[in-house]
């Protein structure tokens, strides 16, 4: 029988990798994830999986690449610093099509900034910090039972799509305890990836007549190669423009065809909202709650948590663009989902910043303030 | 008792216990008194030393903004964390000041909360022979002075969630702070 439990966000995201099927955890410790780490090192060899520190965040990553080439559900956790370290991991686990989870517990920066401190300024990071046009999906829990939830979405997608799947949490996130009751491990719905039904000679782990085509681990007879150049369908570097382009528009697609299916936000009072905020991770929080002070001074606003970063919710956002005069948009950061925000809403609704980056929440008495200006 | 939102800040300074006792105090709350319950901390990068706080939100109603916003019951285990926080307590609040490290008190102010002045280092001490049980002390003090958290709650989630070979020690810890805020309560009364 599920029990109710106090727990830390850095917890559930644990026993969430676990419920997921993740075996496999290679990283270097940094505040404020280290929790993370810690607890997967004690129940990842309980589960019959591998814990691995490493000497750095790069070959963290390149490990995490590795166990799931090799067939293991894989992750790692970190905050900015470490962060900025594995992009050129992370594209290459984006070119390569290699499922894994990374896990940014942000912390205020840029640099070493605020170890202790939260702060939401990986946004675009996490979309370009690395470098050449890739597809990516980004994630934001705003409380201990989403950080739960979404750390499985976040291996079913990495999964079901090939693709690494970036986890942006914050210190807020991480460190906070609620209280949760989490669903049985049976009750947990667990996606793993295709393995090709054909044999070896057939088999082409880059084949860009589906979307996601199937990937097989290593150590199963099937021989390919696996190179961040432009390959064709068998995985050997390429400079052909008739494999490089369908490769291309293959691996957009892949998401793109189905945003449905990963773009996943909340929507609260909405229905006759002339206001509405947007706002994702422990921000969201600060919104919810001046959402509530402003209702009570018979404010129509309402409230749209992203949880699903990237892609970008566009569709979301246009529909809320045309639907209210102003959007307030309260983040730890200069404005770096305002941005997108506005991108979308292209003028036809008000588009307002409420912004801290100095190390706090931001307080719900100071979106209200954005709210009655 | 709690009602919508009851706000609580254990301040110092890093190596006093707070978080573990922002822990204990949520932990009790939210399992064995079924609270809503947000625990969090800040603190500074250094393991000893510096400033830190350890925040509990208890609520009858699901949480929406998890840290302290205007609390409602402030400890205060060092000049520096009093200095730094008795003002953001709501007026007629219940402020408890560690005497034996607070030196200076703003008496100015005094009439704006209920000020209880308790050698809480102190009591540690003689209780624990450990000044790092402080936060401990002053646990059992608010529980003992507000019925807050009932000490048999408090003494239920140090079983459960304390460090192997300190679950005895937090315990006694506690049970002092419990009678002094009995007689806190008792003694100089709430109304």
């Amino acid at each position: 029988m599920a029990k109710q439990r106090f727990l830390q966000g850095s917890e559930a995201c644990a026993e969430g990798a676990l419920a997921a099927g993740a075996r496999f955890y290679a990283g270097y410790p940094i505040t404020p994830s280290s929790e993370i780490a810690e607890i997967l090192s004690r129940r990842l060899p309980q589960a019959g999986g591998k814990f691995i520190q490493m000497e750095d965040e790069m070959s963290s990553l390149a490990a995490v690449i590795g166990a799931s080439l090799g067939g293991l559900k894989a992750m790692t956790a970190t905050s900015g610093p470490g962060f900025s370290l594995m992009q050129e991991n992370l594209g290459f686990a984006a070119a390569a099509e290699i499922p894994c989870v990374i896990v940014d517990v942000q912390r205020a920066g840029p640099s070493t900034g605020q170890p202790t401190s939260p702060a939401q300024g990986d946004v675009m990071q996490a979309r370009w910090g690395t470098h050449g046009d890739h597809p990516i999906i980004v994630l934001s829990p705003s409380s201990v039972r989403e950080f739960y939830e979404l750390t499985i979405r976040a291996f079913n997608l990495s999964e079901k799509y090939r693709s690494p799947v970036v986890l942006l949490a914050d210190e807020v996130v991480a460190h906070m305890r609620e209280k949760v009751t989490l669903p049985d491990p049976g009750e947990v719905e667990v996606i793993d990836r295709l393995e090709p039904t054909v044999p070896p000679e057939w088999y082409f782990p880059f084949d860009n007549a589906m979307d996601v085509p199937p990937l097989v681990s290593f150590g199963q007879g099937y021989r390919f190669h696996v190179t961040g150049l432009y390959h064709d369908r068998s995985g050997f570097p390429t400079m052909r423009q008739d494999e490089i382009n369908p490769w291309f528009e293959r691996v957009f697609a892949k998401i793109e065809h189905h945003l449905n299916d990963i773009v996943e936000v909340q929507e609260e009072m909405m229905e006759d909202a002339d206001i509405a905020l947007i706002s994702f991770g422990a921000s969201a929080r600060s919104a919810q709650s001046a959402m509530r002070l402003a209702r009570a001074k018979n404010l129509k606003v309402g409230l749209v948590k992203l949880k699903t970063l990237w892609p970008f919710p566009e569709e979301v956002v246009d529909r809320v663009s045309r639907k209210v005069g102003r959007i307030v948009v309260p983040e730890m950061n200069r404005g770096q989902i305002r941005l997108e925000v506005e991108r979308v809403a292209a003028g036809r609704a008000r588009v307002l910043g409420v912004n801290r980056y100095d190390g706090e929440m931001i307080a719900p008495a100071q979106i209200v303030n954005a709210i009655e200006e | 008792m709690v009602g919508k939102r009851y706000e609580i800040r254990l301040a110092g300074q890093g190596g006093q216990g707070l978080i573990l006792a922002g822990l204990f105090l949520a932990e009790a709350a939210a399992l064995y008194e079924g609270k809503y319950v947000v625990q969090s901390q800040s603190y500074a990068p250094y393991a000893r030393g510096g400033a830190s706080a350890s925040e509990v939100v208890i609520s009858d109603e699901e949480i929406d903004y998890p840290r302290v916003v205007k609390p409602n019951l402030i400890v205060a285990l060092s000049q520096e964390a009093y200095d730094r926080h008795f003002r953001d307590l709501q007026k007629n609040g219940i402020l408890i000041v560690d005497s034996s490290t607070v030196e200076h008190v703003d008496t100015s102010k005094a009439y704006l909360f209920e000020t209880y002045m308790v050698p809480i280092t102190e009591i540690a001490r003689q209780a624990t022979g450990k000044e790092m049980t402080a936060s401990m002390v002053a646990l059992g003090a608010i529980s003992g002075l507000t019925g807050l958290v009932s000490g048999e709650s408090i003494m239920a989630a140090i079983a459960t969630r304390a460090p192997k070979g300190t679950v005895e020690i937090n315990k006694r810890a506690v049970q002092a702070g419990i009678e002094v805020g009995n007689k806190l309560r008792e003694g100089i009364g709430r109304e």
